[in-house]
């Protein structure tokens, strides 16, 4: 297995500059368009909620990514240094109460385009996605 | 690449041309100017032409909610026409398509709003 590790600002710049890192990577171990896709969303959205919820834009706060390339899939970390957040007190954007709110929706997205996903409580500080895809489960 | 917008009138409709990418930042702050800026004017009959928009983030996707109240509120009606599939499924996903009606051909789209 590889692995990738990379420390990033907390800037927009830097969600292209993972997307792209981690698409490559993609590549690598077989992905074609349709789940590259999906897996550049879900990148996209993960580390757009760590940079602006997590670390909300702090010049002092890095989005810390770490990419595990196996022959049959991908296993993606991201990071923030941010305050920590609880999944179960973000509102369902399903309800029918939610439908029509700007945001929320990056959560429901990034589960949608993954095999497995998790947040973790990140150490010392901060909150840890870790996602997987595999590459024997395109759709 | 971010999003190139125009738009055109179709009789009394106002047909939003989009094309490239509508994400976080630019693309869809852009957008969301622009729809509340013909809002404002009066515009009460708006079709979103998607058909050359590539790729939309969850943040292009709030936008897209946000200038529908907004024209809703203004007593008009927005819909939307030529979603590729991705886009498309992202709907599915959100359950959006439950709010948007979507159109695939453009004369289509024009008459329903009579």
């Amino acid at each position: 297995m590889a692995e990738r590790c990379i420390s990033l600002d907390s800037t927009l710049d830097s969600v292209e500059v993972a997307e792209s890192a981690i698409l490559s990577d993609a590549k690598e171990v077989g992905f074609q368009e349709e789940q590259l896709h999906q897996l550049g969303l879900a990148v996209r959205e993960t580390m757009v909620n760590a940079v602006v919820h997590g670390n909300r834009y702090s010049s002092r706060k890095k989005v810390h990514v770490t990419v595990t390339k196996a022959h049959d899939r991908l296993t993606i970390v991201i990071a923030d240094e941010g305050d920590g957040f609880d999944p179960s007190c973000v509102p369902n954007p399903l309800a029918e109460e939610n439908l029509l709110s700007q945001s929320g929706r990056g959560l429901l997205l990034i589960q949608a385009f993954v095999d497995e996903f998790q947040v973790r409580r990140g150490q010392p500080r901060g909150t840890e996605i870790r996602m997987v895809k595999y590459l024997a489960n395109a759709s | 690449m971010s999003v190139k917008l125009s738009n055109r009138q179709v009789g009394d409709v106002t047909v939003v041309d989009a094309a490239g990418r509508i994400t976080l930042g630019e693309g869809a702050s852009a957008f969301r100017d622009l729809i509340k800026d013909l809002a404002a004017k009066g515009t009460k009959k708006m079709l979103v032409n998607l058909s050359e928009v590539s790729y939309i983030d969850s943040s292009g996707i709030g936008e897209m909610v946000s200038s529908y109240t907004t024209v809703t509120n203004h007593g008009g009606q927005l819909k939307l026409l030529g979603l590729n599939k991705r886009v498309k499924d992202l709907l599915q996903i959100t359950k959006l398509y439950t709010v948007f009606e979507v159109f695939d051909d453009e004369p289509s789209a024009i008459r329903s709003f009579a």
